[in-house]
């Protein structure tokens, strides 16, 4: 499997003004995302998480260091239409992201864009609004609908562009447990179905939980790369850069802590019961 | 209460009028002011009046909409009334009274400009009742095209007016709850002589203007991120087409003007 994407010693300072100094957010950072491959980014407020995503799709470029997005680099400006419909981006705040005021109108705006004749925009609009469950709503407007549905009409807005890789930036902050749990489902069908790379930017651990790989920023590094299994393990890490683990692991934690020796890798509510009952069933 | 602005209230339907291509509408709009203002004896205001209410009809617009419509233009209805009833000159004097004459001329003018007044703003209405304002901005867009070649940024202009419409609503429920946080901090919207109430209103203002500047970068964001980059090799998902009743709509547009000038001229 090719790289989707992949930084290089990415250096990047927010430019100061008269009266800020610049802020620097990474000096020295490489890693790189497997094409198909669903990658949760998590991290503290203020570690560079949606700095990153930024640099995914050439809106920030670095300051120092190379960043390559399906082969090609972000600081090609001649590439840029080509990088941006690889990478589709979904940010936090859905009423921030709509464009139209009809929810097709809206999914349109990409493939209009990129100068896509008109019936061939028709069948991808349709076809996008179908995958993330919103077909029956295409002719209505944004504003009357949920969070979750308005989230998912932005995903649609970009997976109509048919990108091989999308970046979402804390899609769920301000959505309620229904919305998450949509979006969610929709991100992960996505992932499966048509092996889209999905890099999921959140500071929920049960979503990052889902993802086959997780990577932790902790003040412009890496802090802990791999599954959940393998990160969530970690409490201690966790708990010192101001993180926390799925409650479940958590509660093997502070059970560990009074002096048991369970497992660490109980991410699920089933796993978790069992370790539990295999270690006190009896 | 903020919920009740008309804006650009569009009443979705499908009747033949709400059908037209949205540049026939527009042009139509054109020819009905150009008609309206031609149209200089009872007869043809007769035949223009008749044909409003037809249209009024075929649209299914219910009227009660059209005359809550009118309420905020009472006023310049009600000024236009009466600077013409007391301010035009003519030989049969009715009333006269200190310095006010009112003459038979000025009657008839009164009602004349009333009359013409009311039914330019219904014309209006019923364009922007049975048109979406996407497709109204499409219209536009496409009608005003030409005006590119001599660098007038019309994709652009229909761009903006395009998003301001879309966040019409989001702006009016954010300001709705700027006002219930402020008053549920004790402040005041609803007492006070006007002088207080515009500088009570100046807490909600300020936090709504910092808001749309940080919605306005998201947003523009949030379009480079899908690619936007101005009007070069855009294409539209929902193509204007003139089709057999835009071609009916021009045939009318033409009988009726027509109809007037010829009744104008004749002086009938």
């Amino acid at each position: 499997m090719g790289t989707a994407i992949q930084v290089e010693n990415l250096a990047y300072k927010y430019p100061g003004s008269d009266d800020s100094p610049e802020v620097p957010v990474f000096e020295d950072l490489s890693l790189s995302i497997e094409e198909g491959s669903f990658v949760a980014i998590l991290g503290g407020n203020g570690c560079g998480k949606s700095t990153l995503a930024k640099h995914f799709n050439a809106i920030l470029l670095p300051c120092g260091g190379k960043a390559y997005v399906c082969g090609m680099d972000t600081a090609d400006e001649e590439k840029l239409i080509s990088i941006r419909r690889n990478v589709g981006m979904v940010f936090q705040n859905p009423d921030n992201q709509i464009v139209a005021n009809v929810v097709e109108e809206d999914v349109a705006f990409g493939p209009e864009n990129l100068g896509v004749a008109a019936p061939m925009i028709r069948q991808r609009v349709d076809k996008a609004l179908k995958q993330v469950g919103m077909y029956e709503y295409r002719e209505h407007a944004p504003h009357l609908l949920s969070g979750g549905q308005k989230q998912r009409v932005a995903i649609a807005g970009v997976i109509v562009m048919e990108p091989r890789c999308i970046v979402l930036d804390e899609p769920t902050a301000m959505l309620d447990p229904k919305g998450r749990k949509e979006v969610m489902q929709t991100i992960l069908k996505l992932n499966k179905e048509k092996n889209i790379t999905v890099v999921l930017i959140t500071h929920h651990m049960d979503e990052a939980a889902m993802a086959q790989r997780v990577i932790v920023l902790d003040q412009g590094k890496v802090a802990a790369d791999g599954t959940p299994r393998e990160v969530f393990s970690q409490v201690e890490l966790l708990h010192s850069i101001r993180l926390g683990a799925p409650e479940t692991v958590e509660l093997c934690h502070a059970l560990n802590q009074e002096g048991f020796a369970l497992p660490l890798d109980t991410l699920t509510v089933e796993e978790c019961a069992q370790t539990l009952y295999n270690q006190f069933g009896e | 209460m903020l919920k009740d602005i008309t804006l650009g209230q569009f009443f979705p339907g499908k009747s033949f009028i709400h059908r037209l291509d949205p540049r026939t509408k527009l042009l139509f709009l054109v020819v009905y002011i150009v008609v309206l203002f031609t149209a200089d004896n009872w007869i043809s205001y007769g035949v223009v009046f008749a044909f409003l209410l037809l249209s009024i009809a075929i649209s299914r617009i219910p009227l009660k909409a059209i005359v809550r419509g009118m309420k905020p233009l009472l006023f310049i209805l009600i000024f236009t009334g009466i600077l013409n009833l007391f301010f035009t000159d003519g030989e049969h004097v009715l009333v006269k009274w200190w310095i006010i004459t009112i003459t038979q001329e000025g009657v008839v003018r009164a009602i004349f400009m009333v009359s013409r007044i009311l039914m330019l703003i219904t014309g209006t209405f019923l364009l922007t009742y049975t048109t979406s304002p996407i497709a109204l901005t499409d219209g536009l867009e496409s009608l005003l095209g030409p005006l590119k070649k001599i660098k007038l940024p019309v994709h652009e202009l229909s761009m903006m007016m395009c998003i301001a419409l879309r966040f019409i609503p989001t702006l009016i429920e954010e300001t709705d709850k700027i006002m219930s946080a402020q008053k549920a901090r004790g402040a005041d919207f609803e007492s006070g002589n006007l002088f207080q109430r515009v500088k009570a209103l100046i807490p909600i203002l300020v936090p709504l203007f910092i808001s749309a500047f940080r919605r306005a970068d998201e947003l523009a964001t949030a379009m480079e991120c899908r690619c936007y980059h101005g009007d070069d090799g855009r294409t539209k998902m929902k193509l204007l087409r003139y089709k057999l009743g835009d071609f009916k709509a021009f045939g009318a547009a033409i009988v009726l003007l027509a109809a007037v000038i010829t009744l104008s001229v004749y002086g009938l």
